[in-house]
């Protein structure tokens, strides 16, 4: 039976974004391989293959730094997200590596109560299967569907 | 009761002489902001409009802004860079809607009127009628009309432009040691590695000041400070250009600086012990331009912002957007020649910039936290008087010389 089945995706992007909508982003970097790719883009940079993002970790440490920096070291008002992650569709599977994408839609949600869509767009993810081990991300390109931030951005998408 | 119009408005608009007090009612005033439009945007001002790079061949566009009014630039048959408003000379439609392309001309999408590469309107779509009726009048001349056009002029690959025919050479506008520190981090073609927008909940002119704050660069922003990427007791300074419109805030790393007594004694948040990257390849860099400095902050009057930040490069160009919103285009470059590992450093160093940046992230929201501050309190003002009242470059970066540059050179165009 294969690795990558409907349930498998859904049930991993589930988690992730639990993982971050219950502000326990300590784990978040459990969700990748040592060796990864976290990137958050925009359909314009994406389609014009230009590689700079907002956001850019290439190993689970640096993803695991973004969270130590925003836990001690940047200031920003108190935010929080709801991620809605829509149907995964399962586009390449070559061996335990498949490629998926996933829609979503990301609330912000202010401390004075202001509940504003912040992001929508999809992820594009290349997801390793490993026996006896959760599915991982060896990469989650977040390519946001606007050009546009607002105010900041702190909380991975 | 009456009620007079005057009482109502009940808001004083005062501003003492000088450079040390800016009163709060300048940051939601509509007034203000129109004739900021009128007199620094469109006035003997130089506006950046986009990179050489960006419309490379004869055809290749751009549009963007000065201020709020929507331009496009253009790279014409001739190979000049002409840039004219983005608004149609017949009902005022917006000409070109796209970000950027290519086009041998441009046509109005209302009523089809046409305009070469240099904003000349050349046809009026039925300007004869249709059999014979209708039409324009036949005084009607084609050369009256059409959308204004700007000056333009290029600095190292950027492209500058001006409403205003009596605006001094950009040479002589951003004065030698200004030049030289574009030139200095803009040595070679460059290519862009992405483009962001970020939207910022306050007026246009805090961002600026923020941007010229030297001041508050290691206090807000702890990532620094916590990486000794930056301190203010290391080598650094604030080159103020003469009328202190345009800025340069730099500094130089010493990664085995002395702790500082100052800043123990301020009990930084910032003076983490023990806190260390677990992936520190994301401040691997090199020193490219050779001269050991790793922060060059450049700002040119009134909404021009080029970074280096270690080997990020990083323009931002400051669109106002009514008087309580602003848009920062943000455009992230390298070198055509770049090697794989540098452009690789780039990519992940650029996490210290834009709207994620770590040592940049504040700044989009500390200008909606004055806005909102200063709420209901128009006739309070700012201080700004660290460093003492001048607008002289300085050898420390303690200082709020440069803001106060902003503001002499703003109160001299806005005629305030």
């Amino acid at each position: 039976m294969s690795a990558f089945t409907q349930e498998r995706l859904t049930a991993l992007n589930a988690a992730y974004a639990r993982c971050i909508d219950n502000d326990e982003l300590e784990q978040l970097g459990d969700f990748f391989l040592d060796q990864c790719l976290y990137l958050v883009t925009t359909t314009d940079n994406y389609a014009a293959a230009l590689q700079a993002g907002i956001v850019y970790a290439d190993t689970r440490a640096m993803l695991q730094d973004r969270v130590m920096a925003m836990r001690d070291a940047n200031i920003y008002e108190e935010q929080r997200y709801r991620h809605i992650i829509g149907a995964p569709v399962l586009l390449e599977q070559k061996g335990n590596t498949a490629k998926a994408e996933s829609p979503f839609i990301v609330v912000r949600i202010m401390r004075d109560g202001g509940t504003e869509v912040f992001a929508t767009g999809r992820y594009i993810d290349s997801i390793v299967a490993q026996p006896d081990h959760p599915l991982k991300f060896a990469e989650r390109i977040v390519v946001c569907d606007s050009c546009n931030i607002d105010t900041l951005l702190v909380i991975p998408l | 009761m009456e009620i007079k119009l005057n009482d109502m408005r009940g808001i004083e608009r005062a501003w003492e002489p000088g450079l040390t007090q800016v009163p709060y009612w300048l940051y939601n005033d509509q007034p203000i902001y129109r004739t900021e439009q009128q007199r620094l945007f469109q006035g003997p001002t130089w506006n950046y409009l986009c990179l050489e790079a960006d419309i490379r061949e004869p055809g290749d566009y751009r549009t963007t802004f000065v201020g709020d009014t929507p331009v496009i630039v253009v790279r014409d048959d001739e190979g000049e860079v002409q840039a004219f408003e983005n608004r149609c000379a017949h009902r005022g439609a917006l000409i070109a809607l796209k970000d950027s392309g290519k086009a041998q001309d441009f046509t109005c999408v209302y009523h089809a009127w046409s305009y070469d590469l240099q904003g000349n309107l050349k046809g009026v779509a039925f300007e004869q009628g249709v059999n014979g009726m209708g039409g324009m009048p036949p005084d009607f001349c084609k050369e009256e009309h059409g959308p204004r056009k700007l000056r333009t002029a290029t600095v190292a690959g950027l492209v500058f432009g001006s409403f205003d025919d009596d605006v001094p050479s950009i040479e002589e506008y951003l004065g030698d040691e200004v030049l030289e520190k574009i030139e200095r981090v803009l040595p070679k073609p460059v290519e862009v590695l992405g483009r962001f927008k970020q939207t910022i909940p306050n007026n246009w002119k805090l961002y600026m000041e923020n941007v010229k704050d030297s001041y508050h660069a290691s206090l807000l922003h702890v990532f620094f400070t916590t990486f000794r990427i930056n301190r203010l007791s290391q080598k650094g300074g604030v080159i103020i250009s003469e009328t202190g419109a345009h800025h340069i805030s730099w500094s130089k790393v010493d990664h085995q600086a002395q702790e500082s007594s100052e800043y123990n004694a301020e009990k930084l948040r910032s003076d983490k012990e023990g806190y260390a990257l677990a992936d520190p390849t994301l401040l691997d860099g090199c020193d490219e331009f050779g001269d050991g400095i790793t922060l060059q902050i450049l700002s040119v009057f009134p909404g021009f912002v080029i970074a280096q930040i270690q080997n990020t490069l990083a323009i931002r160009q400051i669109l106002p957007v009514g008087t309580g919103k602003t848009v920062l285009n943000w455009t992230y470059i390298g070198f055509t020649d770049d090697s794989p590992q540098l452009r690789r450093m780039r990519l992940k160093q650029l996490n210290l910039t834009g709207p994620a940046g770590f040592i940049s992230m504040e700044d989009g929201a500390v200008g909606g936290f004055v806005q909102r501050g200063i709420a209901g309190a128009e006739n309070e003002k700012a201080v700004l008087e660290m460093g003492g009242d001048s607008i002289e470059t300085q050898d420390n970066r303690t200082t709020e010389a440069s803001v106060r540059g902003f503001w002499n050179a703003y109160r001299g165009y806005m005629e305030i």
